[in-house]
């Protein structure tokens, strides 16, 4: 069987979507998958992802509706109503929600691991996490790494 | 052409359109086949893909009115 491991290191809802897309496919392909989440990583597997968010502010790649000079990016509100309009355009185009992506990795058995460092160094609590999730350190993800077909950090 | 089963993924973007085909293909026993219809131009090149991958038979693949229609047979 083909393994494939990521590496999960982002809490923003662009780069939430890589990961979970990559897993869930790759485990329809009949993929052994395991994803690792580390640093802002960690965000998404709480139970509730609404505060995961994009921002347009640092990223001059983002698509603008109209175009808008960075001291308006930085006012209140402008991430949240960011984060609006991009969700409702995934909607609009058929893109499934993060929420259900993870729950199809979690149903084709793609394993998360949380790395349990970060989850201190944050404090973050287990019982914010979904359940579906190990925790452990480096060495346990090299060692399903060290042993994969693809390896990608996110 | 005859089929057991038809799986609508109109208006899905990926990679909806294959898990739900992996999803579809769960259910089906060996030689049955599997109507797709899908809205994403991106499903054409995935589905061949998907199917060279898992062993499955990508049958036949047909675009009518900007809709792709593919037939896959189970392994």
């Amino acid at each position: 069987m083909k393994k494939m491991a990521i590496i999960a290191t982002k809490g923003t809802l662009d780069m939430a979507y890589p990961p979970f897309i990559l897993g869930s496919t790759a485990a329809a392909l009949g993929y052994e998958v395991q994803i690792f989440f580390t640093f802002y990583g960690l965000q998404l597997l709480r139970k509730d992802l609404s505060d995961v968010k994009i921002s347009p502010l640092a990223n001059p790649a983002m698509p603008m509706p109209v175009p808008m000079p960075v001291f308006v990016q930085m006012l209140p509100g402008m991430e949240t109503m960011a984060t609006m309009m991009m969700k409702d355009k995934l909607k609009k185009k058929g893109v499934a929600s993060l929420e259900e992506l993870r729950s199809l990795c979690l149903e084709a058995d793609v394993k998360f691991v949380a790395c349990q460092m970060t989850v201190d160094l944050f404090d973050f609590e287990k019982s914010d996490f979904i359940d579906n999730v190990e925790y452990g350190g480096a060495a346990t993800f090299l060692e399903f790494a060290g042993d994969t077909d693809i390896c990608l950090f996110v | 052409m005859n089929f057991d089963k038809e799986l609508d993924a109109r208006g899905l973007s990926c990679p909806l359109p294959i898990l739900k085909t992996k999803k579809s293909l769960a259910d089906m026993t060996s030689g049955q086949v599997l109507k797709v219809v899908s809205t994403d131009c991106g499903s054409v090149k995935d589905m061949q893909a998907f199917a060279s991958q898992t062993g499955n038979t990508l049958v036949s693949q047909t675009e009518e009115n900007k809709e792709y229609i593919f037939f896959m047979q189970k392994k």
